[in-house]
């Protein structure tokens, strides 16, 4: 095990102030379960997960909700016991709407001393999956666990991870990557994460590479996170195998898997839909790394996640471990309130987040921030016309030309948008960043993505239509 | 200078020759029925027949792939003639125009956020589910009016509006709508409800001034749930289009407000 200083820089990318010692010295803290869940049935990415339960039932803390639909899809557990108030669509911390269960945890104990529900004798306090030894568990066991467990990346994009340790047949993961450079404004999440769990970060990253084969470990941090990278180098101190500290320069977008596995490994992905495995890497959060010992170990699924709550507008910027589920305005509560009336409402970091407008909303497995800031940090703006300055090329880490982009999605040109390879775009904002005319780029990159998104889908759909007639005619020339 | 004169039209023959060669033996055959299509057709390449235009779809015709009666610009009269061309039934259509299913408008829908984004409805839709309270309703930002081939929709005050003597029917604006709000009514249909929120009366009354509560009171007004005028989605009530209801006096007593007699289609620019 050897600390070593990233050679590779990528090109581009931006320096946005950091603004991480609002939260970075605050411990972890456990939020006892609020009163109302709303747990989405879409916390992660690809198809959301089908729903089990009916309004009316009473569920046990982990108990299945939702079961796992199609292949890229992730189960979904109860994160508390409690009585299922309503299924309906809510909006989810992406601005979509996805079915979600609402939980009333209070629920409980008044029905069961109304006697209107058969009390279910509690069951005796004991881990939720029967915990696994992982020397001498199978590789099978051990993802299928992974997989039972609901467990999707944590980093942002929600990758099931059960999907991302099963490399197809002919791929070799080389490398694993654990990504702890947490680049994104604001968030300390996986920073108190590496801190205060390292062991934990240390178990999983041996249950990994044993479900992936032994490859080699690269764990790569930024540099401002001194703390970390010791904490990192005690952990892994005694550890045999190729494992390696990277410690990247500090620049936006480094904790994007594409670019990590540059700053690492010096290898390229290639455009979609080509994944990280196809140069023999795996990319995975050290939130998740710590998920899957806790899976594997303890028995314990993905129930709760720790999440950032920070901004200038909280009255004390906190780390908390909540339940999936906890509605943003528990974690504002927690955290002492608004300190001011805040003018902006960001889920997830400042570059990359999602503004809402509302804290109605549930946290996912996949939430690691949540931002208010004061009308100081607010700049409202309106856009203008493109200058050609090109500053939002030198700042593209995808080497995409985003004024060329936007100006085509500016007169609804998608086709110009797809030429220019828009859908490698990787929506980190770091071209609207820097853009002196205030335009909207990464959100005109959105746009063209949904709608040739769209358009595929569509074309699908048409093509699979197609198909399904031919073979009925097939069939009854057959018959006939 | 005779020579020029014999030369040029020397070629001059040979090229008409072979022209005339060409036209006699390289002639495409098209079968002439698709010009008498494309001449009864409305010609407005409107695409709301899910073709390229209107010669996409009078090729598309006579191939046999497309339905007779999928030109809702052309309406009966149209469905009619391409019938006699093509010597097949004509299927009788009613003539329908679009719907926006919204009456909240800045001053009755509460906004609960500023949108700063790019001002188009899908986009504005993607964050955080648009600024408008209602999840539900028109956000105002004119996808559909730049759809329209016509011309026929208009954006005031933060809502959308179908002229219906210039709207065609030919879908675009509801395949574009990303609330899904809009819809193709009869256009012989005078009351409708202008709600697309299936939320709670309370609910809905914190978000909006003119949302449906599910009250019922438009059903019981018609003549109750035998009359069969309107169905309910969860708290919203939905005019039953293929029993229209008439009666003018519910529109006056629905206590939501979002009931109205013809008067959504504004009457010209």
């Amino acid at each position: 095990m050897k600390t070593v200083k990233s050679q590779f820089k990528f090109k581009g990318g931006v320096h946005p102030d950091y603004n991480k010692e609002l939260a970075r010295n605050q411990p972890i803290e456990k939020l006892a379960t609020p009163a109302e869940l709303v747990i989405s049935m879409s916390q992660h990415l690809g198809a959301p997960a089908k729903c089990l339960v009916k309004v009316g039932d009473f569920v046990k803390r982990g108990q299945l909700i939702g079961e796992k639909n199609g292949f890229i899809s992730v189960c979904v557990r109860a994160s508390a016991d409690g009585k299922v108030k309503a299924i309906e669509k809510r909006l989810g911390p992406a601005g979509g709407m996805a079915d979600a269960v609402i939980l009333d945890t209070t629920a409980k104990e008044e029905a069961l001393a109304e006697g209107t529900e058969t009390p279910t004798p509690s069951a005796p306090k004991g881990p939720i999956l029967p915990p696994l030894d992982w020397k001498t568990a199978t590789k099978e066991e051990l993802l299928k666990r992974v997989e039972e467990a609901g467990i999707c990346g944590m980093g942002g994009a929600g990758f099931p991870t059960n999907v991302k340790l099963s490399p197809p047949p002919g791929k070799r993961c080389e490398y694993l990557i654990l990504n702890g450079a947490e680049c994104e404004p604001y968030l300390t999440a996986d920073y108190r994460v590496m801190l205060e769990r390292a062991p934990r970060i240390r178990l999983g990253v041996e249950i990994m590479r044993k479900i992936l084969g032994m490859p080699a470990v690269r764990i790569a941090i930024e540099a401002n996170k001194p703390e970390a990278i010791k904490a990192m180098e005690e952990a892994f101190a005694d550890i045999e195998g190729n494992v390696e500290i990277v410690v990247l320069p500090v620049l936006y977008p480094q904790g994007s898997e594409k670019h990590q596995i540059y700053a690492t490994v010096k290898r390229i992905v290639p455009e979609p839909p080509a994944l990280p495995i196809d140069v023999g890497c795996v990319v995975e959060n050290v939130g998740t790394v710590a998920a899957i010992s806790d899976a594997v170990e303890l028995g314990e699924p993905l129930l709760e996640r720790v999440t950032t709550v920070s901004g200038d507008a909280v009255a004390t910027p906190k780390n908390i471990l909540a339940p999936c589920g906890t509605k943003y305005s528990d974690l504002v509560a927690f955290c002492g309130g608004e300190k001011i009336p805040p003018a902006k409402i960001i889920s997830g970091g400042t570059m990359m987040g999602f503004a809402v407008s509302t804290l109605d909303i549930g946290t996912t497995k996949t939430t690691s921030g949540l931002l208010l800031l004061s009308p100081s940090r607010v700049f409202q703006y309106s856009s203008q016309a493109c200058i050609n300055c090109g500053r939002c090329l030198r700042a593209c880490p995808m080497n995409l030309n985003p004024a060329e982009i936007s100006k085509a999605m500016e007169a609804d040109d998608v086709k110009t948008a797809e030429d220019a390879h828009v859908m490698t775009c990787i929506e980190c904002g770091a071209c609207s960043f820097g853009c002196p005319a205030y335009r909207t780029i990464t959100q005109f990159c959105r746009r063209a993505k949904a709608s040739i998104r769209a358009r595929m889908a569509a074309e699908r759909a048409a093509a699979q239509a197609a198909a399904e007639k031919e073979k009925q005619k097939a069939e009854g020339a057959k018959a006939n | 200078m005779v020579i020029a004169i014999v030369c040029i039209a020397g070629i001059g023959l040979v090229a008409a020759i072979a022209l005339a060669l060409a036209d006699k033996y390289l002639a495409v055959r098209e079968d002439p029925r698709i010009g008498m299509l494309t001449s009864v057709l409305p010609g407005a390449n409107c695409g709301g027949c899910g073709f390229a235009g209107c010669d996409a779809y009078a090729r598309a015709l006579v191939a046999g792939t497309a339905p007779n009666g999928a030109c809702a610009a052309g309406g009966d009269e149209c469905a009619a003639a391409i019938a006699k061309i093509l010597g097949v039934a004509a299927e009788a259509t009613e003539k329908r125009v679009a719907l926006v299913k919204c009456c909240g408008t800045r001053s009755e829908a509460i906004r609960i956020g500023d949108y700063n984004g790019i001002c188009d409805c899908a986009t504005a839709a993607m964050t955080a589910g648009g600024d408008k309270g209602c999840k539900y309703g028109c956000l105002g930002y004119g996808a559909c009016a730049n759809v329209c081939p016509k011309g026929a929709i208009s954006v005031a005050d933060g809502l959308a509006k179908v002229d219906k003597r210039l709207c065609i029917g030919c879908g675009k604006c509801v395949k574009v709508c990303p609330k899904k709000l809009i819809e193709l009514v009869p256009a012989s249909a005078t009351i409708h409800v202008l709600c697309n929120n299936p939320d709670k009366g309370p609910n809905v009354r914190k978000v909006c001034g003119v949302g449906c509560m599910g009250c019922h009171l438009c059903e019981k007004n018609s003549g109750g749930k035998e009359a069969g005028h309107f169905t309910f989605q969860g708290f919203l009530a939905k005019v039953n289009y293929s029993n229209p209801p008439t009666d003018a006096m519910i529109v006056a007593k629905c206590p939501a407000k979002c009931m109205i007699e013809d008067a959504h289609f504004e009457s010209g620019h």
